[in-house]
């Protein structure tokens, strides 16, 4: 697969278009996946993408191929999702607040003790979805997606410090909101 | 040093992000609360980490829109480059003509100054 989208990639930069568009078929699912874990909105997500896929055809030429063609699109796909994310007035509550119904992200709603990866899954996208945006943005960025603090920040438009700070706090929430310890659940409960 | 003074650097020092201090570590190391709290932050980044693998299903219609979106893009891109070169072939014209005109006006002069001088002479 990395074969097929480098010389996708070398082809489209050579102006073959049809070669672009056989590179959107091949990614478009994953771009939208971090879209969706980033803007938690299905709408917006769908914005981000067509978003970003006309910044990446537009600056496809500046495309170095030092870095994988993937992590280059994630980069635009963060800036998409920070702009979009900035321009979108949330009145309506997010989505996954009516999916925090279908999951009880409390461990002891597994009885057994044996919470697969699905369901651990689950919990933890569910629980990515309560997080304020600018939080989740950067865990999604750095712990899902590996990407470094100082790509982060530039996609984000923050410094690499105040990067590391929301990581931070992303990372607190969702350790006490998964994973909590004695005294922190009825803290929360309260 | 309290366990809450660990429990602030945990989530910077579970991936190595920060490095703990010789303090942190012997706190960690006697501490049971602090290790289960350690435990739990790298079973959160195993999670995280393992969502990488995960694709979710767009909906319907987005590839086709996607494609839409850029071939009107594309279109607009051809349009903006015609019309970009249809004005270098107009600029280019004038310029042509007023260099022309400049170049019939000084041969003119040129001749009738001929004339004049051999009037006089």
């Amino acid at each position: 697969m990395p074969t097929e989208v480098t010389g996708l990639v070398t082809a489209a930069k050579a102006g073959d278009r049809a070669a672009f568009d056989e590179l959107v078929k091949v990614t478009y699912a994953e771009t939208y996946t971090l879209a969706l874990r980033l803007t938690n909105n299905e709408e917006d997500a769908r914005d981000v993408v067509q978003e970003a896929y006309l910044r990446a055809y537009r600056g496809l030429k500046k495309f170095r191929g030092d870095a994988q063609f993937s992590t280059w699109l994630y980069r635009i796909t963060a800036n998409c999702a920070a702009t979009q994310m900035g321009r979108t007035i949330r009145h309506r509550h997010e989505d996954l607040d009516d999916q925090t119904q279908l999951f009880d992200e409390r461990p002891e709603a597994d009885p057994e003790g044996r919470a697969d990866n699905a369901l651990l899954r689950d919990r933890v996208t569910s629980a990515l979805g309560h997080l304020p945006p600018r939080l989740r943005a950067v865990v999604v960025l750095r712990d899902v997606y590996d990407l470094p603090h100082e790509e982060i920040a530039q996609e984000l438009g923050i410094t690499e410090a105040a990067a590391k700070v929301r990581l931070h706090r992303a990372r607190k929430q969702l350790r006490e909101r998964l994973f909590p310890m004695r005294g922190e659940e009825e803290a929360r409960a309260v | 040093m309290q366990c809450d003074d660990v429990a602030v650097l945990l989530p910077e020092i579970v991936d190595g992000d920060a490095v703990a201090d010789r303090r942190v570590q012997r706190h960690v190391e006697s501490c049971l609360r602090c290790q289960a709290e350690l435990v739990q932050y790298r079973k959160l980044l195993k999670a995280l980490h393992q969502l990488r693998t995960q694709v979710l299903e767009p909906a319907p219609g987005l590839l086709t829109d996607i494609l839409a979106g850029l071939e009107a893009a594309g279109e607009r891109r051809a349009v903006r480059s015609l019309l970009s070169g249809r004005t270098a072939a107009y600029a280019g014209g004038i310029a042509a003509t007023a260099a022309a005109g400049a170049v019939g006006a000084l041969l003119l002069a040129h001749r009738a100054r001929e004339r004049r001088l051999a009037l006089a002479s």
